[in-house]
């Protein structure tokens, strides 16, 4: 069951990439960027428990971390074109 | 005992691989990048919570309590996370100019409920302005 689990979760992410590669707007490809990294983070739990490697968990634990500090970065740079580092924020305006 | 924990975290298993697909079809199929989000918040807190869950009925039974600590760490960072970047993906299409899909074609009650346009959301508008 584990493994049609591990391969459920890899048909899912093909059809995610799907989304990604075709999607019209940027906020399509950063939905599904995320949507992959949330999967990446069961399928590395997967895995661990199917190699009898619990450890694993703790690198699915910091690949979410990751991926949500990712997203917000990314979603921040499209948004505003600079993560911060330039211009005043009064400059802005 | 060994069949009842196979059968259970086999249901749990089988139920997140299901929304995982269904997520991931809804992802391929929905209109906009609005109701994309509706199927990603399904596979984040469904099919991702049922599958740790079934994860965790397997180290429950084996007693290995630190592995079930840590399905249960990331069940729940997932849970706290998923919502704030659907809702900051969501804000950030508003606000870069992105229609919500509807039936008549446009989405301008959507955008002033979010105060993406009209004299009320006039910060929100310089913002999302800026950047273009």
């Amino acid at each position: 069951m584990i493994v049609a689990t591990a391969a459920a979760l890899l048909a899912a992410m093909t059809l995610v990439m799907c989304r990604a590669l075709m999607g019209p707007t940027a906020y399509d490809r950063v939905l599904a960027l995320n949507n992959i990294g949330t999967k990446t983070v069961v399928l590395i739990a997967v895995l661990g428990f199917l190699n009898g490697r619990p450890e694993f968990l703790d690198l699915a634990l910091v690949y979410a971390l990751i991926n949500f500090i990712g997203t917000i970065a990314v979603l921040k740079y499209i948004e505003y074109g600079d993560l911060g580092a330039g211009s005043p924020p009064e400059g802005r305006g | 005992m060994q069949t009842l924990v196979d059968a259970l975290s086999g249901a749990l298993l089988a139920g997140g691989a299901f929304f995982l697909l269904a997520g991931a079809l809804g992802m391929v199929r929905l209109p906009d990048v609005f109701t994309r989000m509706h199927a990603g918040g399904m596979t984040d807190t469904m099919g991702a919570g049922m599958v740790l869950a079934g994860l965790a009925v397997h180290s429950l039974a084996s007693e290995h309590w630190g592995v079930t600590a840590r399905l249960v760490l990331i069940l729940g960072f997932l849970w706290f996370t998923s919502p704030i970047a659907t809702h900051a993906v969501a804000k950030a299409a508003l606000s870069g100019g992105v229609r919500p899909f509807t039936l008549d074609g446009n989405g301008d009650d959507a955008r002033a409920m979010a105060g993406g346009e009209g004299p009320a959301g006039s910060a929100t508008a310089a913002k999302g302005g800026a950047s273009s």
